[in-house]
């Protein structure tokens, strides 16, 4: 069964993969960014047209792929959903304006501080907060309501859509859009960067690796065991990126990165927040599509859409640091988190008065 | 005392946490349905290491875990 040494080993794994990916061209501490990945894809498909995040990245389609292998095999693969469909939607979109604030999704967060970069260390505290919000909420009964058993067709499609855009990148190449410059440039070999997912997509599905949960489960019941693969990841990535000479430690001139202390710390309490109120990081969301989750599914499509706009409206932070409009936003969609948990929690009914919380 | 919780069709942590509220009850007898693989090894995890005993029965989608504290 997922024993703690298969935990740790499967985070071990992933920190792995994440440091090879960077030695084969992937943009350094960004191995594996489930956030900015999906934004890549994006790009790569024409959603938003800032040209230096367009390629449409075959990590993410082998996690899914992967996942999706290893689910079916298991016995696993559920068509299953119902459970706040638009709510979650809107959360995806939220979690990835929130990761794109500080420049990450939690893994990569975990990459950063294995590369030395300290910018990822407020938002560490962030996200922990963040989480710690959320659990306020679970623990007054917060949910998002029963999901249903739905017809096989709904389950495969989110495989599908992944496999055909594959395909396409493969086969069709010329519809897709390319960054010539800056991070979306900088990819590892598609089949190397394919294989990579599709290890980790099935190593994930088994485990049930979540950053978000690992941190949740400690301060929730006391359990460390999804914690242990965060563990994995950190660790095998320092000594990675010690090894292979990508560990410098600062604040200043990290990789696809900003020093803005303050929106490093609220954009992954952001991120820390809405993963609660999702049930799962990122990677966790594209693991459980991939299982037949459509609630998950319509989350990516959050996480994509979201990313879009990011682009489209200048919320996306840059080297340079976080925008106005990033910041406005964000804070905007942190009042909304508070306003979805609090609805959805015993609070709305068992209190008169409907104030929001703002964190 | 025996206790059931439905947990069927939520996603985690929630069966975990109605199973923790039973547990913080101190009921000794709980039966907990649920759906998926992920709740039933969460919830299973949770009831071992609170020192329950548990039985799994599966029967079509659902998992009914059998728990009891001497």
């Amino acid at each position: 069964m997922d024993s703690k040494k298969g935990m740790l080993a499967a985070g071990g794994v992933v920190g792995l993969l994440s440091v090879l990916l960077v030695v084969f061209g992937n943009p350094a501490n960004m191995g594996y960014c489930i956030a900015c990945f999906i934004r890549d894809i994006a790009g790569g498909v024409g959603m938003h047209r800032a040209d230096v995040v367009q390629y449409a990245r075959p990590e993410v389609m082998g996690l899914v792929i992967g996942a999706f292998v290893m689910a079916k095999s298991r016995g696993e693969f559920a068509s299953k959903g119902g459970s706040a469909p638009f709510i979650r939607f809107f959360l995806g979109a939220l979690m990835m304006i929130s990761a794109l604030v500080f420049l990450g999704c939690p893994l990569r967060m975990v990459l950063r501080l294995a590369g030395g970069d300290l910018n990822a260390l407020p938002a560490t505290g962030g996200f922990v907060v963040g989480i710690a919000i959320g659990i306020f909420f679970l623990n007054r009964g917060y949910n998002l309501k029963r999901n249903y058993t739905l017809a096989k067709s709904e389950g495969y499609a989110f495989p599908l859509v992944n496999v055909l855009l594959l395909m396409v990148l493969i086969a069709f190449p010329g519809v897709l859009f390319f960054s010539e410059s800056g991070p979306g440039s900088m990819r590892a070999p598609l089949f190397i960067a394919l294989a990579s997912g599709l290890i980790v997509g099935a190593l994930a599905q088994r485990t049930r690796l979540c950053t978000m949960g690992g941190i949740r489960d400690i301060i929730l019941f006391r359990d460390n065991h999804l914690f242990l693969g965060f563990a994995g990841i950190f660790v095998v990535a320092l000594v990675g990126n010690l090894v292979t000479g990508n560990f410098n430690v600062g604040f200043a001139g990290q990789p696809v990165a900003h020093t803005e202390t303050l929106w490093n710390f609220l954009g992954m309490l952001g991120v820390g927040f809405s993963a609660v109120l999702l049930g799962g990081c990122p990677l966790r969301q594209l693991i459980l599509a991939a299982e037949g989750n459509t609630d998950s599914a319509i989350t990516v499509m959050g996480l994509l859409v979201g990313a879009a706009f990011a682009h489209n409206m200048s919320l996306a932070s840059s080297p340079a640091g976080a925008t106005p409009n990033g910041k406005l936003v964000l804070i905007i969609g942190l009042a909304i988190m508070a306003g979805i948990a609090y609805l959805n929690s015993d609070l709305a009914v068992s209190t008169a008065k409907g104030g929001v919380n703002v964190e | 005392m025996l206790n059931s919780i439905d947990a069927r069709g939520l996603s985690c942590p929630q069966p975990v946490l109605l199973t923790k509220k039973a547990i913080d009850q101190q009921l000794t007898d709980l039966t907990i349905l649920v759906d998926n693989e992920t709740a039933k090894g969460n919830v299973l995890r949770f009831l071992q290491n609170a020192g329950y005993t548990v039985d799994i029965d599966m029967s079509e989608d659902t998992y009914q875990l059998q728990a009891k504290k001497s």
